[in-house]
């Protein structure tokens, strides 16, 4: 595959986008005991996966496909009722604004810097990386809807001092559904804003909306 | 070959601690405090900011590990007005938001940077509290322009023998609470000595905050880096 290279670095854990500092929806779902072990994360994660994963990986698909980015914005806040989840996502998008223009620099990037300081969603900005770094469509959403699982898994270990091994484990085995995911995904960010999915997951948003508010807490989302 | 400066002309390079404010001047010089749990950062940065608030315009941004406790406390001393405190969360990391991944700090300070210049009151020193962690958290050269190292006599006289990144390559090392020595049975005169031999000509000062002259040498520090930096930005400009 041409720039596996490039995708390997956009969807590296450690690409400094300050995604460690989010569980993605994991730390509220640990505290409610939904999630308590790597049984129960793999059932969140697929969760995540189905809804806001297809959804953000689609995001990014149609910026990588080269759609106006702020179009795409005003899309993902239609599929973002939460105000937390939307000020995370452009919080989040920004910084990742940040790091894309220092490692793969490009007009476009500079463009979008330059007309939202502030941000926009974070799957937007992605999909826009990925393009600046010679990516396609289905490279944008692998990055995404990798980010979608993996980031809560990550946190899970940490909330949870769950086995990494075990952890790890639950990423392998979601790789085939996190690559028929993206497949869907990049079919759909080739089409019309429009026609986007839309599939969400009312509990993240709710909870997200809750963890907002605790006083103590590990995770900044 | 220089990728970043590459493209565009018109937005100075921002992704990282560039000398330059989007419009041109200075920005502020950025200092880092980093050191174990409990060894006296926040009681450290409250006490230079009263030192120093009445000459330099300043700003605080902190990084908790799982609360808002140091930004609150700074608050709470009304050591600064609110404008000027930020909190950085750091998913119970805080020597990856200081180090491997820095830019929910850089989003913070140019946020400070951004909102006081507006305000016409353009900063000159942003003090960057790291959440207490091991000897091994430094700050990434990408988010401060220099580092203060704060350890404590009662978190055991051995630690400057221990080094670490911390101890040995911080551009000062204070060692706090010496007022405790006694009570712990601390050997200052052996702390000097392994500090010096880990650090060579890199400064150590001993501070405690329970008496005089509590912070004023390290804000005298401080304020020399600050003069070197506008002499730097100067003779760069
Ligand atoms: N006796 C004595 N106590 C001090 C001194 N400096 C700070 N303390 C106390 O030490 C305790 C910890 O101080 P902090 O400033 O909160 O320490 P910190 O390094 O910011 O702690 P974390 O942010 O939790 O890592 C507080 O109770 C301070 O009042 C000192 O010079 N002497
Ligand atoms: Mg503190």
């Amino acid at each position: 595959m041409a720039g596996a290279a490039a995708l390997l670095l956009l969807a590296d854990g450690r690409f400094p986008a300050g995604g460690h500092a989010h569980s993605q929806g994991a730390e509220a779902a640990v505290k409610a005991g939904r999630v308590h072990d790597a049984a129960t994360l793999e059932e969140f994660c697929r969760g995540r996966l189905h809804t806001a994963g297809l959804t953000a990986a689609a995001l990014a698909a149609a910026a990588a496909a080269g759609h106006d980015p702020l179009a795409l914005d005003e899309a993902a806040d239609a599929r973002t009722p939460s105000p937390a989840l939307r000020r995370t996502a452009r919080k989040l998008g920004r910084q990742l604004m940040r790091a894309a223009r220092a490692t793969w620099p490009g007009p476009e990037l500079d463009e979008l810097a330059a007309a939202r300081p502030q941000g926009v969603h974070q799957p937007v900005v992605l999909g826009l990386a990925a393009r600046s770094a010679g990516l396609g469509p289905l490279e944008a959403a692998q990055a995404a809807a990798y980010d979608n699982v993996s980031g809560p898994a990550t946190a899970a270990v940490r909330l949870l001092s769950l086995d990494p091994f075990h952890a790890t484990a639950v990423l392998a085995r979601l790789t085939p559904e996190t690559d028929e995911v993206a497949r869907r995904a990049g079919t759909a960010g080739s089409g019309a804003v429009e026609d986007l999915p839309a599939a969400s997951a009312p509990l993240l948003e709710i909870t997200a909306e809750q963890h907002a508010t605790w006083p103590v807490r590990l995770f900044a989302s | 070959m220089h990728l970043d400066h590459s493209h565009t002309g018109h937005h100075p390079e921002r992704h990282s601690a560039s000398a330059a404010l989007p419009d041109g001047s200075r920005r502020a010089l950025r200092v880092g405090l980093g050191g174990p749990v409990g060894s006296g950062k926040t009681a450290t940065v409250a006490a230079l900011c009263r030192e120093l608030r009445d000459r330099l315009s300043l700003a605080v941004v902190t990084n908790d590990i799982y609360t808002q406790e140091d930004a609150a406390f700074l608050l709470r001393e009304a050591v600064l007005p609110p404008e000027r405190i930020a909190a950085v969360e750091t998913g119970a990391c805080p020597h990856t938001a200081i180090r491997d991944d820095i830019s929910a700090n850089l989003e913070a300070i140019e946020d400070l940077e951004t909102a006081l210049l507006a305000k016409g009151a353009p900063l000159d020193v942003v003090l960057v509290e790291s959440g207490g962690d091991n000897l091994t958290a430094t700050f990434s050269k990408g988010l401060v322009d220099a580092q203060i190292f704060v350890i404590d006599v009662a978190g055991g006289d051995d630690i400057p023998r221990k080094g670490g990144p911390g101890v040995t390559t911080a551009d000062l090392l204070v060692v706090n609470k010496t007022d405790l020595a006694p009570y712990v049975g601390s050997d200052l005169e052996g702390m000097a000595r392994d500090a010096k031999q880990q650090r060579g000509e890199l400064p150590v000062l001993f501070q405690s905050l329970r008496g005089e002259p509590g912070a004023r040498p390290v804000a005298a520090w401080v304020r020399e880096q600050f003069t070197a930096w506008t002499a730097r930005a100067v003779a760069t400009a």
